[in-house]
Parts: C-alpha cells; structure tokens; sequence
C-alpha cells in the first residue's frame, strides 16, 4: 500500500512580480485505493493543487510538504514525479505537433517502466485501451493533441493513465466540457485503471455530476485555497442540492 | 521622370533626405537584375534588398571579381546511364539558361573555368539516388558551376553533399524536361569556418515534377538562393527546407517562384531551428504570379524555433499577383519560442528533460522531414539534428 501525503500545503504564484498566496495550508491523505473527491467554485486553488504535485514550475511552493511514501517529491523534478508514480490528467492537454500519440505512449512507458515494452504484447495493450476509450485507432498516428476535440484530448490522458499505471492520479475537471456518453466512456477508464492497479485517485471537480460514476469514499471542499468542509460522499450529495453558495460570502 | 520623383511629389509626402532616398526599390520582384556579366552587379555595401541580411563584410572575397583556379574535391556515385561531363560557359549562356541573378553567382560563373554537366538520359528510371559529394580543404576560395539536367520522362534523386572547409560561390542550373521527376538534395554539412553562397536555378518541364531540397546544418556563412521557372504548364515545384543555426552561424534562404505559365503548381514550406547566442536564419520567400500565369497553385510556409535567447530569425514572405484567375494562393510564417508547456507535459508523463525536447524539435521538424521523400536523407538528418540537441544539452548543462 501506497500513501500519498499533504502537509500544510501553502502555494504561490508570481505575477508582474508580485507573489500571491494560492493554496493556503493545505492537509491530505490519499492511500491506495482510494478516491476523493476535491470540489470547490472556480478559483479556490483545486488545479493550483493539482500543478503542485506534478510540479509545473509557475507555482513556487512557499511552505509544507508533500511526501509520496515518506518520500519528498518536492524535491523531485516533474519527470522524477512522474516515475515515482504520480500521474496528472491535465484540464487542457497540451498539442505537440509532429510527435505521434504511439511515439509519445512507447517513450513514456519505457520511461515510467525504465524498459521498453515487449513490442507484442504493448501493441495489443494500446489497441485494447483505444477500443475501451471508443479511440479510432488512427489516432495512433496522429500527433499528441493535435487537432483533438475537447473531448477527445480527455480520452487521450485516461489512455495515458490506463497504460502508464501510476500508484496516485491526479485528475484535473477531467469531466468538464464532456457530454454524458464521453463522461461515462472516461469515467469507466478511470475505475477500470483503479481495479487493475489499486491505484490512488484525486479527483477535482467543480460539479458533482462525475460522481454519479466514479464513486468518491471522501470529499474536500476547497474554499479560497484552503480546505473548508471534509466528509463522505453524502457531501457531495449536499452540495448537488446547495451548491457552493453557503462557502462565499454572502452577495452585497 | 524617375519612380522616385513620383513618389515625392505625392501629397503629403516629405522626400527623404537621407542616402536610402537615393535608392529605389524595384516594384515587382522581376524587376531585378539577371546578367552574365559581373560588372552588371555593384559591389554590394549591405544596404540592398537582397543583401540587407547578408554579412556583406565578411563575404568580400567571393564578390571579388578574380578566379582562383581552385576546386572543391568531387567524388561521386553514378548510376548506369548517367554521366558526369564538363560544358564551356559559353555553351552554358547560349543554352539560355537562368542568367546570374547577384553578384556573387556572376563571379561564380565567369571563374568557375567550365561547368560540370551531370545528364540523367531521357526516360531513364534511377533505383538509387545519384550522389555528389564536394570537399573543401584549408579554406580555399571556389567558385563552382554545376548544370543538372533530367531528361524527358525520366525519374531520379540527386544528392549533392557539401562538407569541409571553403569559401565557396556557385551557379547551379537544375533543368527538369517535360513529364521529368527530379529530386535535387543539397546538403550543407561545412564545417563551421565556411562560406557558401549558391545561386540555384530551377527551371521545370512541361508536366515536370522538380522536388528541391536544402538541409543547411553547417558553416559559419550559408546563403542558398534558389529561383524557380516553368518551361511549360502542369509543372510542378515543390521546396522543402531545413536548417538549424547554432551560435555564430548565419544561415539564409532566399526563393523566388516565377510563375509565368498557366496550370503550375508551387509549394515551399521551410523549417529552421536556431540555438545559442547570435545564432542567425533569414528566410525570403517571394511569389510572383505574372498575368500569364492562370490557373496558378501556389502555397509557401516557414517556421522557426528559437530553442535559447539570443537567437534571432528573419522570416519574410512576398506574395505578388497578377491575375485573379488562380486555383489558390497562400503563405504563412510564424517564428515562436520553444514551447514549455509541451515540456511539461512530456515530461509529466516520465519522460527526462533532455529527451522531451528532442521529441518536440523532432516533432517540429516531422512534416518536413516526412516530405523529403528520400530515406537516407531523412535518417541521416534527424540524427544530425539529434547530435545538435545533444551538443546544446552538453553545453547548458
């Protein structure tokens, strides 16, 4: 069993010079197997969080830890992350043009795995993730995002994650901007993964409407970058009915 | 009266009282000058159009007006059928081929004392490319002068390599007969003391289809012009490029598309990479599209990466027209920096720093590349690329 851990959290980002305080102390625990739920209004610091554990050099963090089985992965680079097991589904994937999608699967695999995938058996792998993903197999050949629909680019990062096999995945409003059969298609992949691997999941959502399919076991709910309400998924439940407006203050 | 006076005399117009008021522009790309004879072409000062981008001073000796006697050293690969012979320069101005279009082609072709004629024979189908390979030594000063010419029908790759140390000025005359296709790869592999100014002449057939490719790597100096004509309509140009500049090198590519034949179709698209302080690329990409030229297609594009400050591309494309009677024309240019949020995603996905950015300048380059068409071309450039990714890795690192 894996445990991946957050400690008083406090994250920065520079903007003309001036360093503003996103996530305000922070405190979480995420075993294997687990799935919770961060839900909050837009700009409560839930990507902020999510970047801070993969890395990504805009968000400096000023205080806390972050330890992945005792392990500081603050001190790791955004790759070494990666191959500590850390895997981040990314709210708006990133198009590399010229780079095929099987290029880019059979480097990261053999960079995660620190091997090259037996060439048989990885290609039945991949072909059988795309079919579960309902993916065309030509986007095999095509470049990573490039020219993906909305919807299409979320597949292509639950394909990361069934084929890379992290211990923890950090998933970013992979539910946003998906209609209910491509929600359904995406949220299968993620607990087909969860089964084969007992993996870990962080799961930010601004709606509550992924939960109908992947079923939270806790639920955070991120207030002006800090934690302001935990519980089981009978939370969730709560703010489908209330929303988030008893967490802001109250309109003028 | 003179184009300028015209023009100071517009209303509200103040005339120039600097020099460049002295200068006037050509209207029309055709207007500039094509000669056999050097005098023709002023020693150039770098203010000029087609020089302005040049390091004019550092060029000086292959603008000098004087033959040295001296040769690259050939060695070639002939396929059964070709040849490889030699044709007076007079021979070579009566066949009306494209005349020198600056300075340093006129001086090329005035001392090259002759020109090196390879003949692809009609109808002939090469299996293997035919290969040149032109060695400097110690930095001489050459001038070259090269005739390809394909035959009627007939289908072949020519790779000429350059490589060593030279200062080295030519004139290439590449000539596709009708329903001919030709692929002509010029690789600049100089070591990085070089200096290579080319004039390539491209004249395609009817029905012809004329592939010209420059992969420019090496010299400290590389300036390829490359000029292509129709000889009757349904022809086919196509120019692809690919250049990767490192600190110090200046690398140019200038082409000019002439379309004055109906139903022919163009398409230039041209890669670059650039990498270290004062590493330096221009790219000129100029169209003309005659009244003539009906039913014209015609597409040109270039790229550049800058991978580090300090770095900088030049990246212009001309597009004139003539006639509205055309199938389509187009150009696009962007230069960006290196992306780092293509980094991150690679290598939030495990893959090493190093390694991610040899993926995006690959795939950078990918289109390109797969457009060459000619396989050990594109395996021995993607590893030349890889080696030039490395050296930066070693040297950031």
């Amino acid at each position: 069993m894996s445990t991946l851990e957050i400690r008083d959290l406090h994250v920065a980002i520079t903007a003309d010079d001036v360093q503003k305080e996103i996530l305000r102390g922070v405190t979480l625990t995420i075993n294997s197997g687990e799935t919770h739920a961060i839900m909050g209004p837009n700009g409560s610091g839930k990507s902020t969080l999510a970047y801070s554990i993969a890395g990504h050099p805009k968000y400096t963090v000023t205080s806390g830890t972050i330890t992945l089985d005792g392990e500081d992965v603050l001190a790791m680079s955004v790759d070494e992350r990666a191959r500590a097991g850390l895997f981040l589904a990314m709210q708006y994937p990133v198009e590399v043009p010229g780079v095929t999608v099987s290029n880019f699967l059979r480097t990261a695999k053999t960079a995660i795995d620190g091997e090259a995938p037996k060439l048989r058996t990885w290609v039945k792998d991949v072909k059988e993730a795309m079919g579960n993903l309902r993916m065309d197999p030509v986007f095999a050949e095509r470049g990573v995002n490039e020219g993906f629909s909305g919807g299409e680019k979320k597949r292509h990062e639950i394909l990361q994650l069934e084929l890379l096999k992290p211990r923890f995945a950090v998933l970013d409003e992979t539910d946003s901007g998906l209609d209910v059969d491509a929600l359904r298609i995406v949220s299968e992949g993620v607990n087909r993964a969860q089964e084969a691997s007992d993996m870990g999941v962080l799961l930010i959502t601004h709606y509550t409407r992924i939960l109908r399919y992947i079923k939270p076991d806790f639920v955070h709910v991120f207030v002006d970058g800090v934690i302001a309400e935990e519980g089981g998924p009978e939370l969730a439940d709560r703010l489908e009915d209330e929303g988030y407006d008893r967490f802001l203050p109250a309109a003028v | 009266m003179s184009l300028l006076a015209e023009k100071t005399q517009r209303p509200g117009l103040a005339p120039h009282t600097d020099s460049v008021a002295t200068f006037v522009p050509d209207q029309s790309r055709a207007e500039r000058t094509r000669s056999y004879a050097v005098a023709d072409f002023p020693m150039p000062t770098g203010r000029e159009e087609d020089w302005r981008f040049t390091p004019v001073d550092r060029i000086r000796p292959l603008l000098k007006d004087e033959a040295t006697g001296l040769c690259l050293d050939w060695s070639e690969t002939l396929p059964a059928g070709v040849r490889l012979g030699t044709m007076s320069v007079a021979d070579w101005q009566s066949s009306g081929a494209p005349a020198p279009a600056d300075r340093a082609a006129a001086v090329a072709a005035a001392h090259s004392g002759g020109v090196a004629v390879l003949d692809i024979p009609n109808d002939a189908e090469l299996t293997e490319p035919v290969r040149l390979t032109l060695t400097g030594d110690d930095g001489q000063l050459v001038h070259g002068h090269v005739l390809i010419r394909a035959g009627r029908f007939s289908k072949a790759t020519v790779v000429v390599a350059h490589a060593g140390h030279a200062a080295y000025s030519e004139l290439v005359t590449i000539s596709a007969g009708d329903g001919a296709h030709l692929t002509v790869v010029s690789l600049q592999e100089w070591d990085d003391r070089s200096i290579h100014l080319g004039q390539h002449d491209v004249v395609v057939g009817r029905d012809a289809q004329v592939k010209h490719i420059a992969v420019t790597l090496g010299g400290a100096i590389v300036r390829l012009n490359t000029n292509a004509t129709y000889a009757g309509p349904g022809g086919s140009f196509e120019a692809y490029g690919v250049y990767f500049a490192d600190a110090g090198q200046h690398l140019e590519h200038r082409l000019f598309v002439d379309h004055a034949v109906p139903h022919c179709t163009s398409n230039v698209e041209y890669k670059g990479a650039l990498q270290g302080d004062s590493a330096r690329t221009v790219w000129v990409g100029d169209v003309l599209i005659r009244a003539a030229a009906e039913g014209t297609d015609t597409y040109e594009l270039n790229r550049n990466l800058l991978l580090t400050d300090g770095a900088r591309a030049d990246s212009i494309p001309n597009l004139e027209i003539e006639t509205g009677e055309i199938a389509g024309a187009g150009h696009a240019s962007a230069t960006g920096r290196f992306d780092d949020q293509q980094l991150f995603y690679l290598m939030a996905r495990g893959i090493p720093e190093a390694e991610a950015r040899r993926l995006v300048v690959r795939g950078f380059f990918a289109a390109v590349v797969s457009r060459i068409g000619v396989p050990e071309v594109i395996g021995h450039l993607m590893s030349a690329i890889d080696a030039e990714l490395e050296a930066s890795v070693a040297v950031a690192s």
